[in-house]
């Protein structure tokens, strides 16, 4: 990389500032007061779901409908709303599905408590398993040599 | 129960949830925004006419009589999917229907209308989608039935077909019409 620098500093120049720019996409000029205030809208930005391209954040999505809502959510922080409020807002009119972490409520429940239920029925299994095996090796029954009765060599 | 079957079984289990999973996603679309509005007070909003930009019209104006009310621009493609059966089947509905030219230059959207025709009985332009945001436009052409009351009684994503409006939007406004004498 150094050995481009005497000889084309500005083509580095370029291509640096280009591979930057690319990213920027979806940043509006939003003026913030402080750095404070940028991250804290940053981090709302991030939470919210982008209705057009619903794989993306409010941040990340160049959709002009997520630049509106951006705009929106600047204005209202600047009327001095707390993220609840604006969340609040955006909810009742895109419903719940504007927020990257759904509320917990009955329809929502098995989406969070699913994993943990999955994880205790694996937890239970290894530790069946392991508890067969360990009596097995008590009894001093070789697993691997002879075959099991049933024809069965799973276990 | 033989042991060798365990895993044939724990295969057995995905397949019949992928099949359910695959058969789910093909009945109810994934990408589509439930609207929360449905059976709440519609926005109050007031926009300006397309055709006369000094005059505003908006819910005021429409209380007392249910209504459909059409985003649409001359940008969107998909608007122009439902805009020959608009054109045929508007009238004969018997409510109005309240174009919502959104987010579109004013000249554009005439020019549309001049080329493919007009099926509105009244059209709002909101240029800066201020107004569609509060009522959860996330696309265009989106359909809300809206009924005497204000209430929004129902929301089509898409462009509307035949079937949607046989199934879906001509039995509420006969529900709706019994309702209210």
């Amino acid at each position: 990389m150094t050995m481009f620098i005497p000889r084309a500093p500005r083509l580095l120049a370029a291509v640096l500032a280009l591979s930057t720019a690319l990213p920027a996409a979806a940043i509006d000029v939003l003026p913030f007061k402080d750095r404070a205030e940028e991250q804290r809208f940053q981090n709302l930005a991030r939470q919210l779901r982008c209705l057009v391209c619903q794989n993306e954040s409010l941040a990340d999505s160049s959709a002009d409908l997520a630049k509106d809502l951006r705009a929106e959510v600047f204005e209202q922080m600047r009327q001095g709303k707390t993220d609840a409020e604006i969340k609040r807002y955006l909810t009742d009119r895109y419903s719940d599905f504007v927020l990257y972490n759904p509320p917990v409520r009955g329809g929502t429940l098995l989406l969070w408590v699913g994993p943990f239920i999955v994880l205790v029925i694996g937890g239970i299994a290894v530790a069946t398993i392991v508890r067969r095996r360990a009596a097995v090796a008590r009894t001093g029954a070789p697993t691997t040599t002879t075959p099991d009765p049933a024809g069965d060599d799973w276990t | 129960m033989n042991a060798r079957l365990v895993p044939l079984a724990g295969f057995l289990l995905l397949v019949a949830l992928l099949g359910f999973g695959i058969s789910w996603m093909r009945e109810n679309r994934m990408s589509e925004v439930p609207s929360p509005l449905i059976g709440k007070p519609a926005p109050a909003f007031a926009l300006p006419l397309l055709a006369d930009p000094e005059r505003t019209f908006g819910a005021a104006d429409l209380r007392g009589k249910p209504y459909l009310l059409n985003v649409f621009a001359s940008w969107c493609f998909a608007c122009l999917d439902e805009h020959p059966l608009l054109m045929a089947e508007a009238k004969k509905l018997g409510i109005p229907l309240v174009g919502f030219n959104y987010k579109d230059e004013p000249d554009d959207a005439k020019r549309w209308l001049a080329r493919f025709g007009d099926p509105y009985t009244t059209i709002v332009a909101d240029r800066d989608g201020r107004v569609a945001i509060d009522f959860g436009v996330y696309g265009a052409p989106e359909t809300f039935l809206v009924d005497a009351q204000g209430v929004v009684r129902y929301k089509r994503i898409g462009a509307i077909t035949p079937i949607v409006l046989a199934t879906e939007i001509k039995p509420r406004l006969a529900e709706m019409a019994k309702g209210t004498p």
